[in-house]
């Protein structure tokens, strides 16, 4: 089952650039959560803030309170490392390990947490590729191809069947769709509708439409400000702020 | 002598009006076309000289060894007596001696380069980095004949007094290190030949490292990898046949290396297994005997041994090169980290 998360005046900097600027939100279990605005707003810092990436990058620093069940991830003794395996994350491009096979790219995450058991990887393995949509098309030669022989679309999958088999609470996707064909697409939407059946989706995207698809909630960021946040019917039929019906109706952005 | 002509477009006397305007003149298609061939040509030149100089040098050693090739056929290549006076010629004892320093060299120098690279690409600070890399390779613009001084003067002494006797007392049962500690051998040449090769093998792993795409660590982290696995998984495992080229590469370097090692792995052709004793390599025998080879045979026997040496340091850094390309080509420079 998904947690919801608490976000508490959360924000985040790329050395002296304020790149997110005390952002409240309150998303809820067990659905998808769209975050659109413009190029540059902050949306990639946002969700790289809900699982600590963001201070991956050299110089960059969050402040704020980010609950997650029990836990506030940025709490005094938490890990990074432990919130990452808790919180899992699909980036804007594919990204598999091209030197190890499909089912190693998927038993990845369980075997960096010292799992070892092998009845219960391949179990593991199997369900979290058939959560992806994936299993039909690989189940042949899991052990033969490399995770980068797959197509595009076939990959970003795997990626998800990926974060997925570490069994997250919550599941980040920056923009999981936007290098991918339509088909692909459709078939990623497809997964996320499935997945908020267990899981807490954040999802990035700058196509409206597919927010409108997949999302029952909408977060309209603009420089670091968040200035909208409503059920997503709401935002795109009738938003409460002038910046956002602007947005949405293409008058800027 | 005809004075020196501005270069005139072709068309400016038929329309001078139009080509008053004109700042950058013209270059007729004919000139530019002559000037692409000729670029071209010299290229292409360069490129066949480079190949004729290898074949070239691939021919004379051949017809200079004719003579030994001839007398001694494969036996030269297993026979372990190395005796001019009676014009008794086997190779065993340099081969082993270029091979086994080198595998020293390569136990040494392997986890130290990684070591390195690894901490420059991935850990140090990134106003170290550049520093740091700089004199990592300055460490390769020391002439060798320097590396075998210091060796002389300040390896050998520490050997004799303290690691070669903490060695024999640790791992003598091994066999390994055993017998007198003359200062100069095997484990010196070996020794010596890692800190030539560390800057080498680290400065490639480095560019190898550096060409594996950011998203991979991304990847590695987002599953909750902590640094080192992310190293791990993330960078290493992408990395693997560039690194093993770049170790190659090393391995190339160390079994050609002559003067370094001709000053301190004592020039004895026998075969011992002990890395304390003296021993020869391929390259030392060549140097030291050249000169005084006089007689036909001993000086074809010297030349093959030179041939032989140019074959396997060719095969090996053709290896190398493919290996490194094999990771390096087409990945783009990540932006940061
Ligand atoms: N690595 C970085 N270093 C410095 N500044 C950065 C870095 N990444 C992003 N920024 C800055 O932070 C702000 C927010 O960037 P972010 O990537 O979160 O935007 P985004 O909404 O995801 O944009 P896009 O839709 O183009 O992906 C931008 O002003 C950007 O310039
Ligand atoms: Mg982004």
């Amino acid at each position: 089952m998904g947690v919801g998360i608490k976000v508490e005046n959360l924000n985040a900097w790329f050395g002296k650039h304020q790149a997110l600027h005390g952002i409240n939100m309150d998303i809820l279990p067990n659905h998808a959560t769209a975050i659109i605005g413009p190029s540059g707003c902050g949306k990639s810092t946002f969700v790289r803030c809900l699982n600590r990436m963001h201070e991956t990058n050299p110089d960059a620093r969050a402040e704020g309170k980010v609950q997650v069940k029990d836990m506030n991830i940025y709490g005094e003794g938490v890990a990074p490392v432990d919130v990452r395996r808790r919180i899992g994350m699909v980036f804007q491009k594919p990204n598999p390990f091209p030197s190890m096979s499909i089912y190693d790219n998927v038993a990845a995450g369980l075997k960096l947490n010292g799992f070892r058991n092998r009845k219960k990887l391949d179990e593991i393995v199997e369900k979290s590729l058939r959560s992806s949509a994936l299993w039909d098309e690989v189940k042949d030669d899991l052990k033969k191809k490399s995770g980068a022989s797959l197509s595009g679309g076939q990959q970003q999958r795997l990626c998800i069947a990926r974060a997925l088999a570490v069994e997250p609470d919550v599941l980040l996707m920056d923009e999981p769709a936007s290098a991918l064909d339509p088909i692909s697409t459709s078939k990623i939407e497809d997964l996320i509708f499935e997945l908020k059946e267990n899981y807490t989706v954040v999802i990035v995207t700058h196509n409206m439409q597919q927010a409108a698809r997949v999302a029952e909630f909408t977060a309209f960021f603009l420089l670091g400000k968040l200035i909208e946040f409503d059920k997503t019917e709401k935002i795109f039929t009738t938003p409460t702020d002038k910046r956002t019906e602007d947005y949405i109706t293409g008058r800027f952005g | 002598m005809s004075v020196a002509q501005p270069q005139q477009p072709m068309g400016s006397a038929l329309n001078p009006v139009g080509e008053h305007l004109r700042v950058v003149p013209r270059r007729s298609s004919v000139v530019s076309r002559f000037a692409d061939f000729s670029f071209q040509g010299l290229v292409w030149l360069s490129a066949a000289c480079v190949l004729a100089i290898v074949a070239f040098i691939l021919m004379q050693l051949i017809k200079g060894s004719s003579l030994s090739l001839h007398q001694f056929g494969w036996k030269f290549f297993t026979g372990s007596d190395w005796d001019p006076v009676n014009g008794n010629f086997g190779s065993v004892p340099f081969v082993y001696g270029t091979l086994v320093s080198s595998l020293v060299a390569l136990v040494i120098a392997v986890p130290l380069s990684l070591g390195v690279a690894i901490f420059i690409t991935e850990m140090c600070p990134r106003s170290l980095r550049g520093i740091l890399s700089y004199l990592t390779e300055l460490l390769a613009a020391i002439p060798s004949v320097i590396y075998g001084m210091w060796a002389i003067f300040v390896l050998i002494p520490l050997l004799r007094r303290y690691i070669g006797p903490a060695l024999a007392k640790t791992f003598g049962w091994t066999g390994l290190f055993t017998g007198p500690i003359y200062g100069g051998g095997m484990l010196t040449a070996g020794i010596i030949l890692a800190i030539m090769l560390v800057p080498i093998i680290s400065s490639i792993t480095r560019e190898v490292l550096t060409a594996v795409p950011h998203q991979q660590r991304e990847a590695a982290l987002a599953l909750g990898a902590t640094r080192w696995e992310m190293i791990r998984v993330g960078v290493l495992r992408n990395a693997r046949a560039g690194i093993f080229g770049a170790i190659i590469l090393g391995l190339g370097r160390a079994l050609g290396e002559t003067m370094a090692v001709t000053m301190v792995i004592g020039n004895r052709p026998k075969i011992t297994k002990s890395l304390f004793a003296p021993a020869y390599t391929m390259a030392s025998v060549i140097a030291n005997e050249f000169s005084e080879a006089t007689d036909d045979l001993y000086l074809s026997s010297l030349i093959e041994i030179g041939l032989a040496l140019f074959i396997v340091t060719i095969i090996v850094n053709i290896l190398a090169q493919f290996l490194i390309w094999s990771v390096t080509r087409g990945t783009p420079r990540r932006a940061n980290v």
